[in-house]
């Protein structure tokens, strides 16, 4: 059987190429580091690949709006393409930067296959600043996403960004909604939706919108990071669930929610 | 014909930034703004037509769903409009990257001079604002006048259709460059020149280098190549390679100790020698971890087979404490070039940060240059920008305030990288240079910035000090070099490597050119940002974001090629040589030709008198002082201290999980709201070791004696990386000193000599814990000088000299991360411990300065006594037969019980009865004396008994529970209920001090 071939963008202040490869390697793909240069200047052919993936990062310093001027290279240079690329059944992930690339592009939200239209944003955190920190997440199982299939549970993922806000007119944001574009919302951390409640919904994002994929379910965005949670002691309270577990003389699960993200993704190729 | 692009969010968006500084109107100065909007505005002077600046505004720089934009003044209603922008030469990183985007997207080049520069405009609405108010917040809010310019406008003054007028921050420099001989027929010429270049050359230096420029010999060689007296660009190479920042004189340096005013004098001849470089030595001979010390930018540790880990540590305190954004961006993301400039080339992987201030609510009647809060403010930011951006993750740091700290504040910075054991089969660790390979530049250009950084650093702050010297880190420049260069690293292109700091080429390229023996420069080579820079100037810029690499000539063609890849810019400059001369020529004419050995050689050893007066006979003593009866109020207002408060603002403000990596954050617990000991990255994914990190910064225990202020801050670093998990024998330190000046002077320097002392009795106390604990000294820096000069309330000026400060940092590897211990409470019924001895130690603590004193009784550290705990505690925590482990560190148990069972959000009953202690026999002073050495463990009741049998003979006591309920119960020794808080309440204390910062 095949290997499933992973393109991983790096170059110009992108900084989680690194970890977002060993992702994918990890979920039994090759995973390829290619710098946005190599892409744009044929080098590399987009088409070798079967799974895109737009990492995070600043790329070009994220100084213009976070995501834009890569967005526009890659639009002006690459845009058909990629869009080639979606239509013939190929897989693309923006995450964090990346998801900001893949809407600043018109990639997402994708509506009716227009992979064209900027018609959502994500912009400045309504708490004014950059933030790190672990949130609750959920997400609903009738969304056609293929990297979150068979989640259906809430889990934990960490957010770090300034610009995650997700924004748009509500007639959008209610399309989204009803098409089951919305893959990930923000949520207590009992599960419910964080309703725009800080710090669970850490930016102000509208309807709590986390992520975000397109119709046909194979692009996907999201502002949190799967790739910085790929073992179980990425995340922060695992030496608290290490201790409950061994007050019952067991060891804690292997797994780490991030990394299904990735499974999905490779599994859905097979 | 300049054009003009303003952007705005669309009225119904929330304008973060805007609510940002209407807050801050409000807190720092009672001003009301009611509405306010940010406009950001790009000014483009280039010659586009208006088709074109139409086309980019619309495509790159307006997002459809967000922004209104114009190439008109956009109409956003205000009483008032600030407009800041930047003044000419100061590094404007979005103007930089439009321009990429807009050459990128029309297919266009910029000329030579044609440029982009951003500015913004803040539309402010208020009924209650006057003019004044507004130029307070510009003047002391939104703008720095060292780098930026500002204007305000009426609403009655506004012209709509000019708006703010065109105001092009270019830089033109009327000047042809040359080379001037400088006159050195006397010492007091000589000296004359230096002060009249701001050289701030020695006066014990000075018949050195005439003694050298007049010797025939070498007179009759510079003649062969057309010189006689010295250039500018020798003469200030000379000063940057003698001054206190490059060369450690005063570390170097003679020094006359006296115990006493009337004891002998004890002669310490180097201190780096005698206290950091030899017994970092003997313990290296010892420790087959410890790789390559004490010679290229960073020390080198090996992580584990195939990896070594790279630190260091550094300081930007002039700089910040003049633009503190700027001065903190510039050091976080300089920093990161020294672990890239290490063997032959480090990843970066982690970051750290250290800031002391000045009071953040100072209301006295000095004047520095920033307000602490504003201060604090722009260095969290500074380094927030430059490390987030640089993809590294910020993993631990602490923030330090005394009023010591309004003359000058200190911004430490660390950085962590790593790199493989080998490159192409050779030793990572290893570089050298020969005759014939190229010395080339890498990444950004060179302009006016940062000249004569080093002799400012060298020197006490004052309103003459050039503000040219502030600068503003450029990231995302640098992280397409940190790309590029590593890349190159493992195609085996690079021979040496090493970064452009202080002294910039004069100082990579003269330090460098020793290992060939001598180079030949040609400097109209070196890429320039603007014309008209003196060679001198060229030479000795600190322009940042640069690396100088020796390269072979036939590796060229590759290097360049993988340059290009990455949009980075690379440049020869010149070859290395086996001439033993620094040649540097200008178009072919040379302008400087010295020996090689020059700065080596024959230059004075600097002297201090050193008189120490111990502290009883300072007037130190124990206050009088009766046990408090409101224990719960007492902690409270413990927990609040700003030194001791929650600053959970700015870690949260920090990336601290890039790159995947992160296993202790610096936030754990339940609510992952309490600081852990240390942080541990596994920075090499595919293994599961871990690589921990922490700092300790105890400046106050100077007031009492420097020497157990030194032992108790690496105690304290260390005893961070045991409770996290690290064995002792696996940890390496980093010291960073900042001291104010020590050069004795009846006016200005009264106190120089006792200064001087508690500088030896510092380094003493660091070789000697060193030794005890085995620790070897992998990296450090010296920043002297932490003085400053600050206006008072009637004009005069007043010198403040910070605390002597030290900042140690450990760094240790630990063989599987996942059996790391966290600090908080994990379990109800768990038994609470506490190790180690607690003295009658409260001197300087945070409990008496509280109370207004300083006492006499500073702690101390007993290394036999601790080390035995450490090693027990670390084969216990392996067992697994702790659940949470935190050491005791500022405020002593009372605030570090508190901070366990806070993390947990568990109670605890605990009676101090129970507390080892020696010679303490008062509640307040067992609370509150602050003892290093001790731990606070938490332990599953099914593992007592191995737990107090793996501790016997050693001082543990096992004071109480962690309980189910929200509250926090001490008994006192004498058995009555000193005090019964709910966690709640000893939380909102810890976090209300900073609480409405986000």
């Amino acid at each position: 059987m095949h290997k499933i071939n992973v393109l991983v963008l790096y170059g110009y202040g992108l900084n989680c190429d690194i970890e977002t490869a060993y992702a994918f390697t990890l979920a039994g793909a090759n995973a390829h580091r290619v710098h946005i240069n190599t892409l744009i200047n044929g080098e590399a052919d987009l088409f070798d690949f079967q799974i895109a993936a737009f990492v995070g990062g600043f790329g070009w310093g994220d100084d213009h709006g976070a995501g834009v001027v890569e967005a526009v290279r890659l639009k002006t240079r690459i845009g058909g393409k990629l869009i080639r690329f979606i239509e013939q059944g190929g897989l693309a992930i923006g995450i964090c930067n990346g998801f900001q690339v893949l809407i600043n592009m018109g990639l997402l939200p994708g509506f009716d296959g227009d992979y064209t239209d900027r018609s959502v944003a994500l912009t400045f955190n309504d708490c004014g600043n950059f933030r790190d920190e672990w949130v609750r997440l959920a997400t609903s199982p009738d969304t056609p996403c293929v990297f979150t299939k068979g989640m259906t549970e809430q889990f934990d993922l960490p957010i770090r960004h300034g610009e995650g806000k997700f924004y748009a007119e509500k007639p959008v944001i209610n399309r989204l909604i009803e098409n089951k574009q919305v893959v990930l919302q923000y949520a207590q951390p009992n599960g419910t939706p964080a309703e725009g409640k800080f710090p669970y919904n850490p930016n102000g994002s509208l309807a709590d919108i986390a992520g975000v994929c397109d119709s046909t379910g194979r692009v996907f965005g999201l502002m949190p990071h799967p790739e910085a949670y790929l073992f179980r002691s990425n995340h922060p309270e695992w030496t608290r669930t290490r201790e409950r577990y061994a007050r019952r003389k067991e060891s804690p699960p292997e797994t780490a929610d991030g990394f299904r993200f990735f499974q999905n993704a490779v599994d859905y190729l097979k | 014909m300049p054009q003009r692009i303003e952007i705005t969010l669309k009225p119904e968006l929330f304008d973060a930034e805007g609510e940002g500084i209407r807050r801050k109107a409000a807190r720092y100065f009672g001003i009301e703004i009611e509405h306010i909007r940010t406009i950001q505005i790009m000014t483009i002077d280039a010659g586009l037509s208006e088709n074109q600046v139409e086309t980019v505004r619309k495509n790159i720089f307006t997002n459809p769903v967000t922004h209104i934009s114009s190439l008109d003044p956009l109409p956003v209603p205000f009483d008032y409009t600030i407009w800041i922008g930047y003044r000419p030469g100061v590094r404007d990183n979005p103007g930089a990257v439009a321009v990429e985007a807009i050459e990128d997207f029309l297919g266009v080049r910029f000329g030579k001079g044609e440029s982009v520069y951003t500015s913004r405009r803040y539309c402010i609405t208020g009924t209650k604002l006057s003019l004044r108010d507004i130029e307070i917040l510009a003047n002391q809010l939104l703008a720095n006048d060292i780098i930026q310019q500002t204007r305000i406008f009426s609403r009655d003054e506004w012209n709509p259709e000019v708006g703010v007028g065109w105001i092009i921050p270019k830089v033109i420099l009327d000047h042809t460059p040359g080379v001037t001989t400088l006159p050195i027929e006397s010492d007091d010429r000589l000296l004359e020149v230096s002060r009249e270049r701001n050289l701030a050359l020695d006066p014990n230096d000075i018949p050195v280098i005439r003694a050298y420029f007049s010797n025939p010999d070498v007179r009759a060689e510079r003649s062969k190549a057309g010189l006689s007296d010295p250039t500018d660009v020798e003469i200030e190479y000379i000063s940057q390679g003698r001054s206190d920042h490059c060369n450690h004189n005063t570390f170097h340096g003679k020094f006359y100790y006296r115990e006493s005013p009337d004891s002998a004098v004890d002669i310490v001849d180097d201190l780096f020698e005698t206290c950091i470089e030899q017994p970092t030595l003997e313990i290296k001979a010892k420790k087959p971890w410890v790789v390559s010390v004490l010679w290229d930018n960073a020390g080198v540790g090996r992580f584990d087979d195939d990896h070594y880990y790279v630190i260091t540590g550094e300081t930007h305190n002039s700089p910040s404490n003049m633009e503190a954004y700027g001065g903190a961006i510039t050091g976080i993301v300089g920093v990161y070039r020294d672990p890239l400039g290490t063997g032959l080339g480090a990843k970066l992987i982690m970051g750290g940060y250290g800031y002391c201030v000045g009071p953040i609510d100072y209301d006295g009647d000095l004047r520095p240059r920033l307000h602490p809060r504003r201060l604090l403010d722009g260095v969290v930011e500074g380094v927030r920008d430059g490390g987030n951006k640089s993809g590294v993750p910020t993993t631990f740091g602490q923030v330090w305030f005394d009023p010591g700290y309004l003359g000058k504040c200190l911004v430490f910075v660390t950085a962590v990288g790593l790199m493989p054991k080998t490159v192409n089969g050779e030793p990572s660790e290893l570089k050298t240079i020969s005759d014939g390979d190229l010395v080339i530049m890498c990444g950004g250009r060179v302009g006016k910035d940062g000249i004569h950084g080093v002799t400012a650093s060298s020197e006490i702050f004052s309103e003459n000090t050039p503000a040219g010297h502030v600068q503003i880190g450029d990231p995302y420049t640098q992280k397409k070099m940190h790309d590029f260069l590593l890349e190159a690293r493992d195609e085996g292109l690079i021979r040496f490597i090493t970064d452009n700091g202080g002294g910039g080429l004069s100082s990579s390229v003269g330090e460098t050119a020793r290992f060939s023996n001598g180079c030949d420069i040609d400097l109209e080579k070196v890429p320039l940002k603007y014309d008209g820079l003196d060679q001198w100037e060229i030479w000795i810029s600190e322009s940042q974001e640069r690396m100088t690499v020796a390269v072979r000539p036939d590796h060229l063609d590759r290097f360049m090629a993988l340059s290009q890849k990455h949009a980075v810019e690379s440049t020869v400059i010149g070859k290395y040589r086996n001439t033993g001369k620094l040649h540097i020529r200008y178009k072919n004419e040379t302008c400087a030709y010295v020996d090689m050995d020059l700065l080596k050689s024959g230059f004075p050893q600097w002297e201090f008198e050193a008189e120490w007066i111990p502290p009883d006979r300072r007037g130190l003593f124990e206050p009088v002082l009766k046990p408090p009866k409101d224990f719960e109020r007492l902690l409270l207002n413990m927990l609040s201290r700003p030194n001791i408060a929650s600053k959970e603002w700015i870690v949260r403000q920090y990336d601290h999980e890039v790159q995947g990596t992160s296993v202790i954050k610096p936030l754990v617990g339940a609510n992952r709201d309490v600081n852990s000991d240390a942080s541990v990255i596994r920075p090499a994914l595919e293994s599961s070791k871990g690589l921990a990190y922490a700092q300790a910064l105890i400046p106050n225990y100077s007031l009492i004696d420097t020497f157990h202020m030194t032992a108790c801050t690496v105690d304290e670093a260390v005893r961070r990386l045991i409770a996290v998990g690290v064995k002792l024998e696996n940890i390496g330190g980093i010291d960073n000193f900042c001291w104010p000046s020590i050069k004795y002077s009846p006016d200005e320097n009264p106190d120089g000599k006792y200064k001087a002392a508690q500088l030896v009795r510092s380094c003493r106390a660091l070789k000697d814990i060193c030794l005890a604990y085995e620790t070897p000294l992998l990296s450090g820096k010296d920043s002297m000088y932490v003085d400053g000069r600050l206006q008072g309330l009637y004009g005069e000026t007043h010198k403040v000299s910070a605390l002597p400060t030290l900042q140690f940092s450990a760094v240790g590897t630990v063989d599987d991360v996942e059996k790391c211990m966290t600090m908080d409470a994990k379990t109800p019924g768990d038994l609470v411990y506490v190790l180690g001895m607690t003295r009658n130690e409260a001197g300087a603590s945070e409990y008496y300065d509280l109370m207004g004193y300083t006492g006499l009784n500073v702690p101390r550290v007993y290394p036999v006594e601790f080390m035995e705990i450490y090693h027990k505690l670390g084969a216990a925590a392996e067992k697994g037969l702790t659940a949470s482990i935190h050491g005791v560190y500022r405020g002593g148990l009372g605030v570090h019980l508190a901070l366990t069972a806070m993390a947990g959000e568990l109670g605890m009953n605990l009676d101090l009865s129970k507390i080892p202690c020696r010679d303490v026999d008062r509640d307040d002073i067992i609370l509150f004396s602050e003892s290093p050495g001790r731990f606070i463990v938490t332990v599953n009741p099914d593992f007592v008994n191995d737990f107090e049998n793996a501790f016997s003979g050693i001082p543990t006591g096992c004071i109480g529970t962690v309980t189910k309920s929200d509250t926090f119960a001490i008994n006192g020794i004498n058995g009555r209920e000193l005090m019964k808080l709910s966690i709640k309440d000893l939380k909102s204390a810890w976090k209300k001090t900073f609480n409405e910062l986000v």
